[in-house]
């Protein structure tokens, strides 16, 4: 059973979106992280890279694996999670805690198109 | 095979040397009169061994190695069938190792590529080969170049999209983005196959082409292959053909007569060359009249891997016209006889008969219970060592969960189809008695499973990096 | 049925695998090929051979070639190789092996290829390197589309015209179809443009450069100032390099290189026509995740044991298709087998002995040739270790008749009205000596 965490935003690609602010501090689910296994390595974007929603920003990688990540908001990165960088496994231990990007948003309505919790709970069930 | 854990930088005593080489004139000057400021500051980190430490290491580590030498190899889409001898002993005359890649007039090697490049065009039903490609992957590079370049001939810039079916080997995909190339994957129907009715609406002027695999990755002919060319063709697309599972049409059809009009062939499967550890290949394309203007792509530095081209043509010397035609018949027997042979054990997706290779998806009885972890392929490929086997190819095609395909070529005899089917049956069995026993495996190998998942976070790429100086 | 040595079918094995399968015949087992596609004619091949005929067929090709002693390189050396070498990469354990992927049992390849990469590093100063590439040229081609995906936005890489041709025409060839632009930085004398370079920097767009450490003059060039240039503009160099040269050689690290790449065959690979040769490609590790190709890393097994696994794999075609960092699968592996041989025998000691013989017998050639009169010098105060031009006072036709004659292969004539020459430790004086009194 995987853990899922009300207040968030998620998306239909398993990242799940906590709004600061104009800021979406942009993480995976525990589903994501089961469904990979062992994280290697979180390949992370540099800050100041753009990206729109649904834009590829990176990916997570196994030993025989590899999964995309997918901008759940367009803007900026300003922030890079380096803790996940040095230490995937850190996704694996707890994927809400661990983060990967900030971005500041350039038009939060998008938010209102991505799921609740429960509707992404009714997704995973499916 | 047993275990030996030295590395050769381990052996390493300074002043210790392994070479046999001319004195030098101290009078004269030599490296040392070069400007200091493009010199290196300190020599390399280079082992300093003798000869008699080479020799003895790089044997240990040869025996820590499994090959088509040591043992049957039924390798999905890998075709490891034996390497002959003679092909070596050709491939290693002194009359062509000391041949430079700039001379000309050279008339004993002009023969050989035109004699291949007949004997080739013959085999397929195409109309020339460039043997500049030197592997699989580079042919279906060059291939797919000689393919927009026909395109952008006829001013026909729009067609930068290429179609591959989701069966395909990794390679087209990604040889594909190399060219430039936007990827439209095509979906498999029910049996396994190109479905045409996913096709049809992708067809249109954007398209170069599609890249088939035929037989496919399921080792299944694709039988409509006859509409699916003339629909690429009417859309003005090409036809490329994936060599890679050439073997079972050696001697029986001709991809040029398929309607493909451009193909590599991977001569270190089909053709005899040793894999020699993942490499040298060779990846010749050949392509049909129409686009033998193209053909000649530049994308190695010479001649591509003349010394496998050698080996390669030696076979189809020794083949011949009398053998040709029970190379694919042989190799479609020999993968007939094994998947109907375990059938009754192993889930098989699709019951037809196959070409080359099928692909079986798991054990039919695992072994799971009362919470009780199944045996997955993979742990049926590690047992399999244990049975002094390579492993069949695992986890490919992507179509199936536990996809386990299996390639047994025309050179293995019953009997060794016989003792691996008796290992796979074995195996199957203890699968149901203890799971366990194939979660553990392999037990009898010079090293038991290694930690990956810690190799990839943990990077130790160089010896410099573990010993940490 | 069989009489062919590599078919084991007897005609009763037929029947019982037929029996097994539930068909009649074999031709039954391809009744899925529509008839009009089963080949039914005779293949206009040869007759079959037996060993014997094999060899004497050959043997008769083989001697249609003039046989010449090489004094040319233009990217393929004529350097020795140890008798070690073929005896050791002729074990089948190792020749018949496939890609390592079962790892259990390709410990003996994976050890090896952890061991290539290591000198790899050691020669080029590089922190990565993968386990192949099928060429020099092609390795720098990779190195093209590596600079582009670590810039990202970029799409501009700029080659050196000192670069070998046929370097710069794989980069051209690959560069057009990827859609790359490739410029092309200016030679002043025998070397690379500084200011070109900085030149061509300022017009944007730029990924990366790739130029020469021995260029196609045989010149040894001076890099300095190179790479600051470059990541003062963000885009990477690749240094292209004879890694036999490493052995003495400022190295691609300490000119500030991103990526080394080059050929391995000078490192006693024979000239064997052109290939089979070697690419390497190595990298700083900030780039590790871009390298194309396979990668052995070090690891333990379930009992503590150090084992050897291909790593990093997520970069490769096999699990990214059209998203992998390159879409090379076979690589050149037991010619990095022949190279790790080459270079534990050579040591750092051995390998600056070929370069000081190499340099000798090369510089001696080179003052022979200027005073024949048939030449003047090509690049005055250029230093180089086994390979120069020279300025033709007479055709380089001319000179390649008479050398063959006589029985040599040089005077190869560069795109710029040069001839250049080569020697290596392979040539004694009196091979030199020989050589220049054929021009006379």
């Amino acid at each position: 059973m995987s853990k899922i965490i009300e207040g968030l935003k998620y998306c239909d690609t398993h990242e799940w979106v906590k709004v600061e602010g104009d800021i979406a501090v942009i993480g995976v689910t525990d589903y994501a992280q089961k469904e990979m296994g062992e994280i290697t390595y979180v390949d992370c974007p540099d800050v100041d890279d753009e990206f729109q929603k649904g834009e590829e920003f990176g990916a997570l990688e196994s030993v025989k694996a590899s999964s995309d990540l997918y901008s759940p908001v367009s803007g900026t990165v300003v922030e890079v999670n380096e803790a996940v960088v040095d230490g995937p496994e850190l996704v694996n231990e707890d994927a809400f805690a661990n983060w990967i990007i900030k971005i500041r948003m350039s038009d939060p309505a998008e938010l209102d198109s991505l799921m609740d919790a429960s509707a992404y709970k009714a997704m995973i069930e499916e | 095979m047993k275990y030996y854990d030295k590395l050769i930088f381990e052996l390493s005593k300074p002043g210790r040397i392994g070479y046999s080489l001319p004195s030098v004139c101290e009078k004269c000057a030599g490296t040392d009169s070069i400007p200091a400021s493009l010199r290196r500051e300190v020599p390399p980190g280079l082992p300093q061994v003798s000869e008699v430490d080479v020799v003895r290491h790089y044997t240990n580590l040869s025996q820590m190695n499994f090959g088509v030498d040591t043992g049957f190899y039924p390798l999905g889409s890998c075709t490891m069938k034996y390497n002959p001898k003679i092909n070596e002993e050709i491939a290693s005359m002194p009359a062509f190792a000391a041949l430079h890649p700039c001379q000309t007039n050279l008339t004993g090697v002009d023969e050989i590529y035109k004699g291949i490049d007949k004997a080739l065009c013959e085999i397929t039903g195409m109309k020339r080969f460039t043997f500049k490609p030197c592997a699989g992957a580079h042919g279906e590079l060059a291939g797919l170049m000689i393919m927009r370049e026909y395109h952008l001939s006829r001013g026909d810039t729009n067609r930068t999209r290429i179609i591959v079916p989701d069966s395909a080997h990794g390679t087209n995909p990604a040889s594909a983005a190399v060219c430039g190339l936007d990827v439209v994957e095509v979906k498999s129907n029910a049996q396994g196959l190109v479905d045409v009715n996913d096709l049809k609406p992708l067809l249109d002027d954007t398209i170069a082409g599609i890249m088939m695999t035929n037989p496919n990755t399921l080792g299944l002919f694709e039988k409509d292959i006859k509409e699916i060319a003339y629909l690429v063709h009417a859309a003005g697309g090409l036809l490329y053909y994936d060599g890679a599972n050439m073997n079972p049409l050696i001697g029986t059809v001709r991809p040029g007569d398929m309607g493909f009009d451009v193909l590599h062939l991977n001569l270190h499967k089909s053709f005899s060359t040793p894999h020699g550890g993942g490499g040298p290949g060779s990846g010749p394309v050949g392509v049909c009249e129409k686009l033998t203007p193209f053909i000649d792509v530049n994308v190695s530095g010479f001649h591509g891997n003349f010394g496998v081209i050698l080996r390669a043509y030696a076979y189809i010397l020794m083949l011949g016209r009398e053998n040709v035609k029970m190379c694919g018949r042989l190799a479609t027997l020999n993968a007939n006889y094994i998947k109907e042979s375990l059938k009754d054990l192993y889930k098989l997706p699709v019951t037809t008969i196959c070409k080359h290779e099928f692909v079986f998806d798991g054990l039919i009885n695992d072994g799971a219970r009362d919470g009780k972890k199944g045996a997955a392929t993979l742990d049926v490929a590690k047992r399999l060592l244990d049975f002094g086997y390579h492993a069949p190819t695992i986890y490919f095609p992507l179509l199936f969960h536990q996809a386990m395909m299996i390639e047994p070529t025309e050179t293995e005899s019953k009997e060794t189809l016989d003792g691996f089917i008796e290992a796979m049956r074995k195996i199957a069995a203890e699968a149901a008695e203890d799971p366990d026993i194939l979660h553990d495996a392999p037990h009898n190998t010079p090293v038991s499973r290694p930690d990956e998942t810690g190799a990839a976070r943990n990077l130790i790429l160089k010896f410099q990096d573990a010993c940490g100086c | 049925m069989s009489s062919f040595h590599y078919f084991p079918h007897t005609s009763q094995d037929i029947s019982a695998m037929l029996k097994r399968i539930g068909v009649n015949s074999i031709d039954n087992l391809y009744s899925d090929v529509p008839a009009d596609y089963m080949y039914k004619g005779e293949y206009d091949l040869p007759e079959a051979m037996t060993e014997q005929e094999v060899r004497d067929f050959f043997e008769g090709l083989a001697a249609k070639n003039p046989k010449l002693k090489v004094f040319a390189g233009a990217g393929a050396y004529d350097h020795y190789t140890p008798a070690v070498i073929s005896y050791i990469t002729q074990r089948s354990e190792f020749l018949t092996a496939y890609t390592p992927y079962q790892c259990e049992i390709s410990q003996g390849t994976l050890r090896y290829i952890f061991e290539y990469q290591s000198m790899i590093c050691a020669l080029t100063g590089m922190d990565v390197s993968n386990a192949s590439m099928y060429d020099g040229p092609t390795a720098a081609a990779e190195a093209m589309r590596m600079c582009v995906a670590q810039t990202k936005k970029r799409n501009t890489i700029l080659v050196s015209n000192t670069l070998l041709p046929q370097v710069r025409g794989v980069i051209a060839t690959y560069a057009k179809y990827y859609g790359v632009t490739v410029k092309e930085i200016a030679r002043e004398g025998g070397q690379t443009s500084k200011a070109s370079l900085k030149t061509l920097i300022a017009q944007g767009d730029v990924a990366g450069a790739i130029v020469p450490s021995v260029n196609r003059f045989g010149i040894i060039e001076d890099l300095s100032g190179f790479a600051d240039a470059l990541h003062a503009d963000k885009s990477l160099l690749t240094v292209y390099c004879d890694p036999s040269a490493l052995a003495v050689l400022k190295t691609p690290a300490e000119w500030g290189a991103d990526i080394a790449v080059g050929d391995a065959q000078p490192l006693g690979i024979p000239l064997s026509y052109g290939g089979p040769y070697l690419g390497f490609m190595a990298c700083l590790k900030e780039h590790m995740r871009k390298l194309p190709g396979r990668i052995v890393g070090q690891t333990l097994d379930k009992e503590g044991r150090r084992a050897f696994v291909l790593t990093l794999q997520a970069r490769e075609q096999h699990i990214r298709r059209e998203k992998a960092t390159s879409n090379i699968c076979s690589n050149q592996s037991l010619m990095a087998l022949w190279v790790t041989i080459y270079l534990s025998l050579m040591g750092p000691v051995g390998l600056k002995q070929v370069n000081d013989l190499s340099y000798r017998r090369a510089h001696y050639l080179q003052r022979r040739l200027l005073e024949t009169g048939k030449f003047e010098a090509g690049f005055r105060d250029s230093p180089f270790i086994k390979e120069f031009v020279l300025k033709p006072l007479v055709p380089a036709a001319d000179l390649q008749q008479k050398l063959a004659d006589s029985g040599f292969f040089g005077a190869l004539e560069t795109e710029d009205g040069y001839v250049s020459f080569c020697a290596t430790e392979k040539c004694s004086k009196a091979d030199v000596d020989a050589f220049v009194n054929a021009l006379i």
